[in-house]
């Protein structure tokens, strides 16, 4: 390190004044996203660890609401984050290619993919809405069939707690979403106005590694709550 | 020691002497750790205390002497685990044969029921050297059921069962304490537990009016609520026959076997869906919240009644009487 | 070293800027430390108050100073208070801010916005929380135990879990930026070997706050969903399970208790070394006692349950669990009295809160023990042994160091003195006031006395008078600290760049430092705790 005094001058995004130098930045911020995103498996941990024991204590209820849900719509809503997902991955290469234009409409596609999920998980609670499965006083499984090969019946009240965890982890999970539209809205407003190029574009990398982590959250989410019996009822 | 400053709780339980012989023990060790410790400091603080001219002597540490205080600690660590431990376990693990109360907690006040069907409320008379094993769940939010005089303590849980005993040694009046917060009257929720000698007691039980035992009234409930008509005792039944099983092992419907115990029995009632015997049909009609909390202790000592007192523990396991019909799909 | 006619017109970052903007706007990481030891200094008195108004009803054994529902409320919010806006950001916020970059030779934290960032949070969530106490307050006690959170209390849970969610992303966010800065900003020859072990139990620290809070705050979310929008969780009327609220809940907070402790046996480390004029006893162990401990830490949650209705393997599991937990603490108080051993102590008061600290941090931690051991817990649980172990640990530790540190670094925070007699008696009321009001109360929670209890039975009212008494004694020595600092920033005697002698990069940087902490960019070649290199102070020579 050099042993001038420190200048106090203005700095870039690329090199903030506290730092030596860009690697160390770089650095810095990558080990600062990958920590932030442990606390984020933590935090969905707590709901996990919640799920399997109750989905341990009341399959019969956890299978009868899975099958409740639309799988056509659930599997939509997988493809489209996979593609999110994609279009983060090409934007990125883009950003370190300098390809400003591309990374613009890579950016906006992801955007599009994230509002096209959240409109699609709109409607799948809205049908629930109607279908009287919110957790409340006005809750009401009777429509739900027990698994065929079952003696068990549905319980009622079980199958809130079902109910319950499903908005909860699938709420949680679109309000990461809502953020992560959010934060690309921003990058892309920056990226349009060329803030990013092959040397600094590290805020597009952190952007991508958290919107890959929602997806993952996603893949986890998807077999968990939709896909727990899919046999054929009869 | 005083009368209104008393330094020590009253022992009152065969359980409680080994409590305060571990207490003590532990009393003694962190006296000597404490006074060893402040000891040290003190000479040190005194002995080294800065002086011109004289520098401190750098120490780098010596592994052996870590070594040393790390392990001999660990040592003792593990005997107050095991003392503690054996202790737990016995505070845990009620005696065969002990006679049962049935606790029920509510905010702001204990209700009791004995076997023979005595109800109580915010007291509980027990006779001297008989074992007594409570069975204990809350209508509300969590309680806690604490007699410090026997030592003993367990959390009263919404929705379960849960057990503690105790053998009073001494006949007297103890505090009995809800330790758990509760809400509002929490501070108010306390009772207490009248021990009396066996013929006193014996007194005692006779005096009050009673409906009949537990198991009786649970019976009458039985009838009631129409639960013969499937549950009959023979192998006929829609139902399981009830005749036996308390405390036996039954296979269920998925394949796994539970004990029939009290909290299952209580589910059974409740949910019956949630864990069919193998063999039924799941058509019993769910009591949960057509049944409360007393009713409940009654129709779950009604079924234990079923079952004679524990012959040894000669039960064969293929005995769940559930098993014998298979009629899988 | 700087004379004081130079120090006072040389440009620090006290006085770099004026006006309330170059405040509120600051990423320097000291001025950030400022603003979060005003802000706690707030909340320690808000949460001090209540637990006065705690001793006082509980000067008689019947509830005649306030209504039991305000007693209720009054318990739980000093616990929130204390834990989740004094304790928990009170070393590591306001020390830990301060002294982590100056420690390892950087200018700042990794992520200054972001440590400005997390002060907003906490002021946001503090607000949410005063708001919540003047319009009515929280009666769940600080756990928040379910059903009755969710299902019975009427007042405003929401609210103080909403807050105490917010504060916890503070938490996160600070301890992020620790681990970051102690990985990536080292100054050169700053290898992990030389860490001061103030570091070294901040990084510890850190990896708690990351991946236990948010174990907090999905539990404290589902909690107010549970209320909110009446999903059924933890509802036991619809078979959820209660004793699941708990576990959750106490996978982060009894890691908790090793964030407000740790930071206080780093402060501890820094000042026993300066104060005996050695290096640390055992540096790496007690270092890796720090890291032992917060792995640990993670596995005997449920030690808190034992009488919660968890199975009996459970509880021998985690029974013996928390007495390996217990060996790191018993190893840093070995070597915090062996450092002492050959050494050359002086009784400055910083040294006074560290010899306290250890007192009655072995007292804590010996009881602890107790509490570990199954057969006793049974007995002591929810009662008044509880609330003495945790406050010898919490107050009698945590405080104590916190006391200490800001007395030990005041001279390089404000640049001036602190009155050394005025410091000496605060430590000792501190001491004397401490002990008096919970040591009675080991022996009320022995003789059964629940927690929580408004109202109680006679034969406790002599031991709690005494705790009462205590308490005021108590309370003064915690108001002459903040009386005799406020004076000192303006009539104080100058502080020079190191007045203690004592080693460590933050004291060979200016007092106050310059903005940017370091005029030249340190290079170490030296190791951590080189006393023998450094010459004594002649002030704190004097015999006494």
């Amino acid at each position: 390190m050099s042993d001038s005094p420190i200048a106090v001058e203005q700095h870039g995004p690329e090199l903030l004044h506290h730092f030596v130098d860009a690697e160390q930045q770089r650095d810095a911020a990558s080990l600062g996203m990958w920590l932030f995103l442990a606390t984020e498996i933590m935090f969905f941990g707590g709901m996990f660890c919640a799920y399997l024991i109750y989905r341990f204590w009341y399959y019969n209820e956890f299978a009868a609401g899975s099958r409740s849900l639309d799988i056509w719509l659930g599997t939509i809503n997988t493809a489209v984050l996979i593609c999110s997902s994609l279009t983060v991955a090409l934007g990125v290469r883009a950003a370190q290619m300098g390809k400003r234009k591309l990374l613009v409409v890579l950016l906006l596609l992801t955007i599009v993919f994230g509002f096209a999920f959240l409109g699609i998980k709109g409607v799948e609670w809205y049908d629930k809405y109607k279908e009287h499965h919110i957790p409340g006083r006005s809750f009401n499984a009777s429509d739900l069939e027990k698994p065929p090969y079952s003696n068990g019946g549905i319980d009622q009240q079980h199958e809130q707690i079902y109910f319950s965890l499903y908005f909860a982890m699938t709420g949680l999970h679109a309000l990461h979403m809502i953020i992560g539209v959010g934060i690309f809205v921003f990058l892309t407003f920056y990226a349009w106005k060329g803030r990013y190029t092959p040397k600094y574009y590290t805020p597009i990398e952190m952007g991508g590694l958290y919107w890959h982590f929602v997806d993952i959250v996603w893949i986890y989410l998807f077999p968990l709550l939709y896909l727990i019996d899919r046999k054929p009822l009869r | 020691m005083f009368d209104n400053f008393p330094l020590w709780p009253v022992r009152a339980s065969t359980g409680a002497g080994n409590v305060d012989a571990l207490y003590i023990f532990l009393l003694a060790l962190s006296a000597f750790m404490c006074l060893a410790i402040f000891a040290m400091i003190l000479l040190f603080a005194t002995r080294y205390r800065r002086r011109r001219g004289i520098e401190a002597e750098q120490i780098e540490g010596s592994s052996a002497l870590e070594i040393t205080w790390s392990i001999i600690p660990l040592a003792i660590f593990m005997v107050i685990f095991t003392w503690g431990a054996v202790i737990y376990f016995n505070e845990r693990t009620p005696p065969r044969g002990a006679s049962e109360v049935y606790v029920v907690a509510k905010q702001w006040m204990w209700k009791l029921q004995h076997q023979e069907g005595q109800r109580e409320i915010n007291e509980l008379h027990v006779p001297v050297g008989r074992d007594v094993k409570l069975i204990m769940t809350s209508q509300d939010v969590i309680h806690s059921f604490y007699v410090p005089a026997f030592r003993i303590k367990q959390d009263v849980i919404p929705g379960r069962y849960t057990t503690a005993w105790f053998r009073a040694t001494k006949p007297g009046v103890y505090h009995l304490f809800c330790s758990q917060y509760c809400g509002t009257m929490h501070s108010g929720m306390i009772g207490q537990v009248v021990v009396m000698e066996p013929a006193q007691y014996e007194a005692w039980l006779s005096g009050g009016g009673t409906t009949g035992s537990l198991a009786a009234s649970g019976e009458s409930l039985f009838q009631q609520l129409g639960c013969p008509t499937c549950h009959r005792s023979d192998t006929q039944g829609r139902g399981p026959n009830l005749v036996g099983i308390f405390g036996k092992p039954v296979q269920l419907e998925d394949g796994r076997t539970v004990v029939a115990d009290e909290n299952y029995i209580r589910e059974s009632i409740l949910s019956p869906s949630a864990k069919i015997v193998s063999g039924f049909k799941p058509i019993m009609p769910v009591f949960q919240g057509l049944v409360g909390e007393e009713q409940l202790t009654a129709l779950v000592a009604y079924v234990k009644s079923l079952s004679p007192s524990p012959a040894g523990a000669a039960g064969t396991p293929g005995l769940a009487p559930a098993g014998n019909r298979s009629q899988n799909p | 070293m700087a004379t004081a006619a130079i120090t006072a017109e040389r440009e620090h970052y006290l006085n770099q800027e004026y006006g309330i903007r170059s405040w509120l706007l600051t990423t320097d990481h000291k001025r950030i430390a400022l603003l979060y030891l005003i802000s706690i200094t707030f909340f320690f008195f808000v949460g001090g108050f209540f637990a006065l108004l705690i001793r006082l009803e509980l000067l008689t054994p019947a509830g005649d100073l306030v209504q039991a529902d305000t007693y209720n409320k009054l318990f739980s919010m000093h616990g929130q208070v204390m834990i989740f806006f004094f304790l928990i950001p009170s070393i590591p916020a306001v020390l830990g801010n301060f002294l982590v970059p100056l420690m390892i030779g950087a200018k700042d934290l990794a992520f200054p916005r972001i440590n400005l960032l997390s002060w907003y949070l906490y002021i946001i969530a503090g607000l949410i929380y005063i708001h919540c106490i003047v319009t009515g307050g929280v009666d769940t006690g600080w756990t928040f135990y379910t059903p009755f959170s969710t299902a019975f209390s009427n007042t405003k849970v929401i609210e103080a879990g909403i807050a105490i969610f917010i504060a916890g992303f503070s938490s996160i966010l600070t301890g992020l930026n620790f681990v970051v800065t102690i990985h990536r900003m080292r100054a050169p020859g700053m290898t992990w070997s030389r860490l001061p072990l103030f570091i070294w139990a901040h990084y510890a620290t850190s990896i708690i706050q990351l991946l236990g809070t948010p174990v907090l705050a999905i539990t404290l979310l589902l909690v107010v969903f549970e209320r909110a929008f009446n999903l059924g969780i933890f509802d036991p009327t619809r078979g959820g399970d209660p004793l699941l609220f708990q576990h959750l809940f106490w996978f982060y907070s009894h890691p908790a208790v090793y964030i407000m402790i740790l930071p206080a046996m780093a402060v501890e480390s820094e000042v026993v070394a300066c104060f005996t004029r050695k290096r640390i006893f055992g540096y790496n162990f007690v270092a890796m006692s720090s890291i032992a401990i917060a792995v640990f830490g993670f596995l005997v949650w449920a030690h808190h349950m034992f009488v919660a209705g968890i199975s009996l393997y459970a509880a021998l599991v985690f029974s013996i669990l928390s007495y390996l937990v217990a060996v790191p603490s018993a190893i840093k108080v070995f070597n915090w009295t062996a450092t002492m051993y050959k050494g050359s102590i002086s009784f400055t008061t910083p040294m006074l809160y560290a010899f306290g600290f250890i007192g009655l941090f072995t007292m804590g931690g010996l009881t602890g023990l107790f509490l570990a051991c199954l057969g006793i817990d049974v007995h002591v649980h929810d009662t008044y042994f509880i609330i003495a172990h945790f406050h010898y640990i919490m107050v009698g530790g945590a405080v104590m160091g916190y006391l200490g540190g800001l007395h030990f670094w005041w001279p390089k925070i404000s640049g001036r003195m602190y009155p050394e007699g005025w410091g000496r008696l605060a430590a000792l009321l501190v001491f004397v006031g401490f002990n008096l009001t919970f040591f009675p109360q080991f022996i009320l929670g022995y003789m059964g006395m629940p927690r929580r209890y408004w109202q109680y039975p006679p034969e406790f009212q002599v031991l709690n008078v005494l705790s009462t008494a205590g308490s005021t004694i108590l309370a003064v020595g915690y108001v002459l600290p903040m009386v005799y600092f406020l004076w000192s920033m303006r009539y104080g005697k100058l502080a020079e760049d190191n007045p203690w002698g004592a080693a460590g990069l933050e004291w060979k940087t200016s007092s106050p430092p310059p903005t940017f902490n370091f005029d030249e960019a340190p290079e170490v070649t030296w190791e951590a705790y080189n006393y023998e290199e450094i010459p004594a102070p002649a002030e704190v020579q004097v015999e006494r």
